[in-house]
């Protein structure tokens, strides 16, 4: 008789802890052929409320850590998910409907972007900011920092790679997130935050919640205690639209919506979207 | 001893205010097709002129001229000879500086000694630095091709110097704009137009338009408007942002703040007493990144307030043209009531009030420089922009404390800190949250330094390198 495997449960990812939605509410993830893989937390407004508390609680610690640990902690994202390789091609593979080549190498580009995010936090100042020679006997110096709790709505078609390639820039510019997964293809990002737990990333600084960007994304708009709002994956453009609207109600920096090639080299853009740059004057004088 | 001071006006014969303005469309001036408003001096309140209101139609003609000089002119032609119309208006700004700051003093109520020794130096710097990238824009970091037509909402605390900030990056990028300056403060604005002529900048590269709410509108949703570029209240940055939602316009955001001005025991304590007075009463504390409130440590609290009080009993208030005023006149009868309000509601909330015996002019629009102590975090004037000479004292022990309070606004435009100890500057500007932060000095502006606020303070920068990303397609 042929062993009964032992399937996973997934769960949604908030403070560091995996706890399933507090509503009580699942759905059914599908695979591209529409066969049933799991049943997902469904997150309500109140898993995404508690996410943002846990990413606004991290945010200090994270953003003043130096931009080598920032830089070691993103590399061994990369170096635990090159060992979830096979597992990921498989969720990659049913929930998008590829060829295990075809998921292979989009998990391969995934731990890449990983590498290449993890190069950047300590090479942001060099690149974005500036001595400025004001005419006058002053020290005047502009760096970016990070603009704070993020709200992500992840790519509805790029499971793991596009989900990478919102996150990763993100955390590296030294924000916290919050991050709303594509809903018909979760099972990736779920596997991604056990790697994140598993890779030295402090709790908090990524909440992950499986959900309908369209149920959760309007109270996240909202919040006052989000800084920014990336809406990538939102597909309902009078959606994209209301969301960005509420977002003006603290001023929250906004991310259109819209598909990337997230084959392409990623340019800083997504970085410098959210960083704000600092400008310090200090006198010169004996 | 007392000293006295012997009138030293600033002579307003260099300026010739017509009697009324039309609007500068296309490189004339035409009239425009709303009902006329007029400005007033706010140290007098006498009727300098009349102003002509812009409607939809007449900002959609200014929208348009603009389209076709972007199009047939301005991004066609090579960087270099951008640079040098900016130079030409750098050198003219400098030239006819005096008259523009008689005529900003007049028109705002600012003192003279600002208006001429910051705002117009300023100005004309501002067109020289960016005058030197319309060249040089494949260094910037942000590619080189322009947006195309701003719209520019500028406010009525420094009406040339914003006008500054505005149009000069834009221009040098490539873009062509237009430009609607503060109703109660237009004319220099429009006196700027007769300098584009002057420089023989080509027609619709520059346009102004002025008016109020209405026309600012019509301006910001004008669908052929590219970039809009606004300066003023959070609340109506707000609006901004949420009426171009949907749309493809790139916006930036200067907006309000409520800054705080850092003391710890070791600071040299005259050093910070003027530069507490700098911080709150410059441009009679209508400024977004005024250092509005004041964190002392706590133990030398008595020592601060003795000198700060002995300091604000010396500020002269009155005549804005008199060489030797420090307080000018409150820009509007509408300002001077939102000032009152609050400070009313620091009364009512239990602060104590302070002023120096100071006597007010009997027309015009006037506040004496004010100084709260006993202010809590909870009190409005710890939380709201009041943009007056008014200054809210708080305390504090520790630095993480003095960090806590400093952060606790929703504002992040501006932070000052004064202490004799390295270390400890550079552990607090780090995490102070603002766009701006001065260490043993305040309210310094320079158009190499990026300048710009964190959360409801706005986003984008103006100023520097990264003011020109404003106006520049690439986004990196």
């Amino acid at each position: 008789m042929d062993r009964v495997d032992v399937r996973k449960t997934y769960k949604l990812f908030i403070g560091g802890a995996f706890p399933r939605s507090e509503s009580g509410r699942t759905y059914e993830a599908l695979d591209s052929s529409g066969d049933f893989l799991a049943n997902v937390c469904k997150a309500s407004r109140k898993d995404a409320r508690d996410a943002v508390v846990a990413a606004r609680k991290a945010f200090p610690g994270w953003a003043a850590r130096t931009p080598y640990n920032k830089g070691q902690i993103l590399y061994r994202v990369a170096e635990v998910l090159e060992g979830r390789r096979d597992q990921l091609v498989t969720e990659v593979s049913a929930a998008e409907g590829l060829s295990a080549a075809e998921a292979h190498a989009i998990v391969d580009a995934a731990v890449d972007r990983w590498v290449w995010y993890a190069g950047w936090p300590d090479k942001l100042d060099a690149v974005l900011g500036n001595a400025n020679p004001v005419s006058g006997p002053y020290f005047n110096l502009s760096t970016p920092e990070p603009t704070g709790v993020v709200a992500i709505a992840a790519p509805q078609d790029s499971s793991l790679l596009g989900l990478t390639s919102v996150i990763a820039p993100a955390i590296a510019a030294g924000n916290t997130v919050v991050v709303v997964t594509s809903y018909d293809r979760p099972l990736p990002a779920v596997t991604l935050a056990e790697v994140l737990a598993t890779s030295d990333i402090p709790g908090g600084v990524v909440n992950i919640l499986t959900g309908d960007i369209g149920e959760i994304g309007p109270w996240l708009a909202t919040h006052l205690d989000v800084n920014a709002l990336d809406l990538t994956g939102v597909v309902d453009a009078s959606a994209a639209t209301a969301m960005t609207a509420d977002a003006s109600g603290n001023l929250k920096r906004v991310l259109a919506p819209g598909r990337d090639d997230w084959a392409a080299d990623p340019g800083t853009a997504r970085m410098t979207a959210l960083l704000e740059i600092k400008t310090v004057w200090h006198p010169i004088g004996v | 001893m007392k000293f006295e001071y012997a009138p030293a006006p600033e002579s307003a014969s260099i300026v010739d205010i017509k009697s009324s303005y039309g609007l500068f469309i296309d490189g004339e001036f035409v009239d425009g097709r709303g009902t006329a408003f007029k400005t007033v001096n706010p140290a007098t309140e006498e009727t300098l002129a009349e102003i002509s209101e812009a409607t939809a139609d007449d900002v959609d003609a200014a929208v348009r001229a603009a389209r076709r000089a972007y199009e047939d002119v301005w991004s066609a032609m090579p960087g270099r000879e951008r640079a040098k119309y900016l130079y030409r208006i750098a050198r003219i700004m400098a030239e006819r500086s005096r008259e523009f700051a008689v005529l900003e003093t007049i028109d705002n109520g600012k003192p003279i000694r600002e208006s001429r020794d910051v705002d117009l130096p300023l100005v004309s710097q501002w067109f020289f630095y960016y005058a030197g990238w319309a060249d040089k824009l494949e260094h910037s970091g942000f590619g080189s091709t322009p947006l195309g037509v701003a719209g520019q909402v500028i406010p009525w605390n420094f009406p040339l110097m914003m006008l500054a900030w505005k149009i000069a990056p834009a221009l040098a990028a490539g873009n062509t704009v237009v430009l609607k300056p503060a109703e109660t403060t237009p004319l220099t604005a429009l006196l700027f137009a007769e300098v584009c002529q002057q420089a023989e900048l080509p027609p619709g590269v520059v346009n102004i338009v002025t008016g109020a709410g209405a026309t600012g509108q019509a301006l910001i949703e004008h669908p052929d408007v590219d970039k809009v570029a606004f300066t003023g209240s959070t609340a109506v940055g707000k609006q901004i942002a949420r009426s171009l939602a949907g749309t493809k316009k790139r916006l930036t955001l200067e907006l309000g703040g409520k800054g705080a001005n850092i003391v710890f025991d070791d600071a040299p304590l005259d050093e910070a007493v003027e530069g507490i007075v700098t911080g709150v009463f410059f441009n009679q504390g209508q400024v977004c990144c005024a250092g509005s409130r004041l964190l002392v440590q706590e133990s030398i609290l008595d020592a601060v307030m003795e000198r700060l009080k002995d300091r604000m009993s010396t500020l002269r208030l009155g005549d804005p043209l008199d060489k030797n005023t420090d307080i000018g006149a409150i820009n509007s009868a509408r300002q001077l009531a939102r000032i009152t309000d609050l400070a009313s509601a620091g009364d009512a909330e239990g602060a104590e009030r302070w002023s120096p015996s100071c006597a007010l002019p009997e027309s015009g629009f006037w506040y004496a420089p004010t100084v709260f102590t006993g202010v809590t975090q909870a009190h409005r004037i710890a939380q709201e922009e009041i943009f007056g000479p008014v200054l809210s004292v708080l305390t504090f022990r520790t630095p993480a404390e003095a960090v806590e309070k400093a952060n606790n606004t929703p504002y992040g435009l501006s932070a000052g800190v004064w202490t004799d100890k390295g270390s400890r500057i550079l552990a607090m500007t780090s995490q102070l949250r603002a766009g701006v932060v001065w260490a043993n000095t305040f309210n310094k502006f320079d158009p190499a330094s990026p300048f710009g606020g964190y959360q409801e303070s706005g986003y984008g920068r103006e100023g520097g390198r990264h003011g020109l990303g404003a106006y520049l397609k690439e986004v990196r």
